[in-house]
């Protein structure tokens, strides 16, 4: 035994974090946080405690007291529930004395007596927490024999959960995140004592865009989703840990499959990310990879219907068609919907052909010098002073991020100023938030910044800066050079991209960004105007997402010839010529980059549909062809020269791959694009200025595929304020012609005293008469007449 | 299905004046809704949710708890006759059958004139005056049959309409506290002084 110098110990000692706390679980010493739960120490200890209501995402309530362990206390040990008792110094737990057990024993049994016992007609049964517990910790005999409680099951609570009440074991969990996390507490404890019950207000249904998540986060099978009901058993399920591509949020999800079919999305906790949420748009459209609809087969356009031909055939047909081609008049558009690595071959055989005319956006989005400013993660602007939000309604676009703010916000760790056209789901959130109409951000901006509070507030510490395309009948410009006007006003705040397509940002990373300015606009402006002779759509439907209705169709009836690479026959893909099958979602393995930049991996899980190939492999085919090979044969190949030509992708594609949270690739030297404040042309007082946003559900195609999400889009509207619906004489719901000096559609009216005096908000894509119409590309903002009939 | 009035709404508006946080004053707002229709509407309780700035499932939820709320309509005159032990042993069972046969209706029913609701109720701390029972929650004590016809014609006559007010007035004699004498709504976390009433006296 050696002596030790206390002296000599103490000066070497490095200094104890004053927030840890050492405590003793079942007679070994864990180091735990002031402020850690017992059961959260525990479970980083791996000593497991049965639980159902405590979910480490969500406030603690100690609802089913079914994590009863023993605390030594001044008067011996004392039996407390571990999800609400914190830390303390010395503490001594026991998780398995014959007590504790006895008492989980009891709890079991008292959560079992009123539950149906149904398992083997369960969903939930094999993945069940109630009867993987009933088993572990559980007496296995119930003394109870007098009726349950009976209630109708199930019933639907909204188009896409139904709720079983016999199987509740009220926990809390689902009404929690209703209120704490998605913040649409459409779902309640109602009644009392033994009739307590989970409800929704009547013919209120529980119609959260999170909905989702309360059915992966039910501990029984009282919650199901409608899309997976009797789909499968748990353990016929096969999955791959991934990340959804539906929006750029980039949340990590497992795909489940089973029998070659996907069948789920769960929700993965990414701390960066998604912290185990996800929208109900991205946690159900995997129903749009299995739809009977998708293309199996390249088709050649004969007369005005389509032929199945072979990719030999086809990729024959529009190599000659780009070799014929007047060198310049090949255009790419698209791309962002694939991943970083069919973007990169893309962009690789575009430089390899010399086409200048590219862009992975079709106008809805912002310019890609967004990424040149100095670039914020999402942890970073949860974690800033202050959010400025110059962007469209998160919860519509992005809902996880939108999730992410709110919960920073109502934990007061940020302050939101927004400046927006209309009310949005952060607005009661912010700290402060103007309404600015479309054409007027900039001088918000600039009024804002000469507030002395909102000085002083933003002087207090970090700021970040959200942006994005908040109305499609604005150009970008405005919103870029309101972002530039903060950047002006504060240098050092950073920014956060909220563009909105899947792999946008990895597309513009990798070579799909516009050259020269020539961007998707002036793509279809050329190609109206007979200068592009083979269009190329990548994953892009140009005829339902650019703004401009009448230029979308102008460009690809202009063009030459059109090649659609697709998983659908889309709007666009209809007029072209050549239609090649594109793998989904799910059917190939890659990267993808979400808008903060950071590098995760997608997987496949079941086998492409019919022939259909992945984006990059058709690169490299036609590439080969027209004799820019690449020697490419592999993912592993694309990946290996990807993390040769691009910078901050070498130790990322490869080794990223595997892990959970991925990898932020960083923009080297960050500058800055001035973006002078466009003029505006004042409007007439009778005139309304327009805001056309999206809603989450619309006419996507993987939502209008998707036969659980189909119904849920809004449809066409007009919405004003009820003294404008006064003013233009017409009643709530009627029709009202919407018109401007390019068109003139027919909308249903809706009044709403949120929506400021002389705008009209008009959501985009939707079913019904389309508000792009009155679109053009060179207004910088659109005003309308609104009449009644 | 209605909404509160007009009048109600400036009543609800100064209620939730009394009160840091507008919700808290939900179930005051649940009360004033049931005094207006006899029972809660599902349009009260949406009003009540816009009015407090909650949804409309948070203040069901709420209300739902609560055994003296009712959703259905009742009559005039709620009458919750005593079926627990003291008063099953004074007669209380009988005095249900006889209830039940002199108005024409089950437990729980209410007779087609909209005037009486019958209810059996858990104890209601009378037991030395069993049987007893409650009309709109006002005591009638050791309630043989005959004194339940009585009470039923009285009813009828309108003779205890000063007595017994209709089903959900919680009170005869409103609350009103003029704006000069509140001491005015402070969040709790706000809160950095004694309480008012202490009027400047140090905390016990």
């Amino acid at each position: 035994m050696t002596t030790i110098d206390t002296n000599t110990e103490a000066a070497e000692m490095p200094e104890r974090d004053p927030n840890a706390v050492s405590i003793t679980i079942n007679g070994r010493t864990v180091e735990a946080q002031k402020g850690d739960l017992i059961i959260a120490a525990a479970d980083a200890a791996d000593e497991f405690i049965p639980r159902f209501c405590y979910h480490p995402r969500m406030s603690p309530v100690g609802m089913c007291r079914q994590c009863l362990v023993e605390v030594e206390g001044p008067r011996g040990p004392m039996m407390v529930v571990s999800c609400m008792t914190p830390v303390a110094e010395g503490q001594i737990v026991r998780t398995d004395t014959p007590q504790v057990k006895r008492a989980q024993e009891g709890m079991i049994e008292l959560l079992l007596a009123n539950h149906p016992l149904d398992c083997p007609v369960c969903d939930k049964g094999g993945e069940c927490p109630l009867q993987d517990q009933a088993f572990s910790h559980g007496a296995g005999e119930s003394r109870f024999v007098e009726e349950k409680r009976h209630y109708e099951k199930p019933i639907a609570i909204s188009e896409l959960v139904f709720l079983d009440r016999e199987r509740c074991i009220l926990c809390d969990r689902c009404t929690r995140f209703a209120d704490e996390v998605a913040g649409d507490p459409l779902i309640s404890f109602t009644q009392r004592g033994n009739n307590t019950q989970v409800m929704t207000f009547p013919d209120e249904p529980f119609a959260s865009y999170f909905s989702g998540n309360v059915v992966q986060i039910c501990p029984v099978g009282a919650l199901t989703a409608q899309p997976y009901r009797f789909k499968a058993r748990p353990w016929d399920l096969e999955q791959r840990e991934s990340t959804c591509t539906t929006c750029s949020v980039g949340c990590r999800t497992v795909v489940q499959s089973s029998r070659d079919e996907l069948l789920r999305y769960q929700g993965v906790d990414s701390d960066p990310v998604n912290w185990g949420w996800l929208c109900d748009r991205g946690r159900f459209n995997f129903q749009s990879v299995n739809s009977e609809d998708r293309l199996e087969s390249p088709q050649v356009k004969s007369g005005d219907s389509f032929e199945t031909t072979s990719w030999s055939a086809a990729l024959d047909t529009i190599s000659r068609t780009i070799r014929h081609a007047t060198p310049g008049s090949v255009a790419i558009l698209g791309g962002a919907r694939g991943t970083n690595e069919d973007a990169f071959m893309w962009a690789q055989l575009a430089d390899a052909m010399g086409v200048t005319m590219r862009d992975a956006q079709l106008d809805d989005g912002l310019p890609a010098s967004i990424f040149n400013y100095s670039q914020a993660t999402i942890d970073a602007a949860c974690k800033a002073a202050t959010v400025i939000l110059l962007a469209p309604d998160l919860k519509e676009e992005l809902p996880v991020l939108h999730i992410r703010l709110r919960d920073a916000a109502e934990k007061k760790k940020i302050r939101i100023i927004e400046i927006s056209a209309c009310e949005t789901g952060l607005t009661k959130h912010a700290w402060r938030s103007v309404r600015a109409e479309s054409g007027t951000s900039v001088t918000a901006v600039q009024q804002l910044m000469a507030d002395p509070v909102v000085a002083a507030q933003i002087a207090s510490g970090s700021v970040v800066v959200v942006a994005g395309r908040a109305n499609l009948a604005e150009g970008a410009e405005h919103t870029m050079a309101a972002v530039d006007a903060v950047i002006a006003a504060v240098p050092t705040a950073s920014v956060l991209p909220a563009l909105r397509r899947g792999n946008v940002r990895g597309a513009l990373t990798l070579g799909l960004a516009p050259q020269n300015g020539n961007d998707a606009v002036s793509i279809l402006e050329a190609s109206a105007n007979g200068h592009v002779e083979c269009l190329i759509l990548l994953g892009a439907d140009p005829m339902n997402d650019v703004a401009d209705a009448d230029l979308a169709r102008r460009g690809i009836a202009g063009a030459r010839f059109v090649v659609a690479i697709d998983t659908f026959l889309t709007q666009s893909a209809a007029h072209a010529d050549i239609v090649l099958p594109a793998s989904a979602y799910g059917e190939k393995d890659g990267t993808t980059m979400n808008l903060e930049g950071r590098v995760t991996n997608v997987v496949q899980k079941i086998t492409p549909r019919g022939t259909s190939r992945a984006d990059w492999m058709i690169a490299a085919e036609l590439g080969f062809l027209l004799g820019h090979d690449t020697d490419v044969t592999t993912l592993a190949d694309v990946q290996k020269l990807m993390a040769k030509k691009v910078a901050g992708f070498g130790t990322t594609t490869t080794a990223v791959a595997v892990k959970r949270d991925g990898v932020v690739v960083s923009i080297p030297t960050p500058t800055r694009t001035a973006f002078a404040a466009p003029t505006i042309a004042a409007r007439n007082s009778y005139e309304f200025r327009v805001d056309v946003s999206r809603k989450l559900y619309d006419r996507a195609v993987g939502t209008i595929t998707s036969p659980a999400l189909v119904n849920l889009a809004p449809g066409a509207s007009v919405t004003i304020h009820p003294l404008d619906l006064e003013r233009v004489g017409a009643a709530e719901g009627a029709n009202v012609r919407v018109s401007n000096n390019h068109s003139s559609i027919v909308l249903p009216v809706r009044s709403n005293e949120k929506v400021p005096r002389g705008t009209a908000v008009v959501p985009f894509n939707q079913p019904g008469a389309d508000i792009r119409e009155l679109v053009r590309h060179g207004d910088s903002v659109v005003d309308v007449r609104i009449e009644s009939m | 299905m209605a909404r509160l009035t007009e009048e109600n709404v400036r009543l609800a508006r100064e209620i939730i004046g009394r009160y840091p946080k507008p919700r808290s004053a939900t179930i005051p707002l649940l009360h004033l809704a049931q005094e207006q229709d006899g029972h809660i509407t599902n349009d009260a309780m949406a009003h009540i949710g816009e009015l407090v700035g909650a949804t409309s499932a948070e203040v069901y939820g709420t209300a739902s708890f609560y055994e003296m709320f009712k959703f259905e309509p009742v009559g005039k005159y709620l009458i919750n006759i005593c079926g627990t032990m003291s008063c099953a042993l004074m007669g209380g069972e009988e005095l249900m059958h006889h209830a039940e046969s002199r108005l024409g209706i089950h437990m729980g029913g209410t007779t087609s004139d909209g005037l009486f609701t019958l209810e059996k109720a858990e104890c209601q701390a009378a037991c030395t005056e069993a049987p007893c029972l409650q009309v709109n929650y006002r005591y009638r004590y050791r309630v043989t049959s005959e004194n339940f016809d009585t009470l039923i014609d009285q009813l009828q006559a309108g003779e205890l309409n000063s007595e017994i007010p209709a089903h959900g007035t919680v009170a005869s004699v409103r609350q009103h506290i003029p704006a000069d004498r509140g001491v005015g709504a402070v969040a709790p976390e706000d809160v950095t002084e004694g309480p008012a009433w202490l009027d400047g006296k140090a905390a016990l």
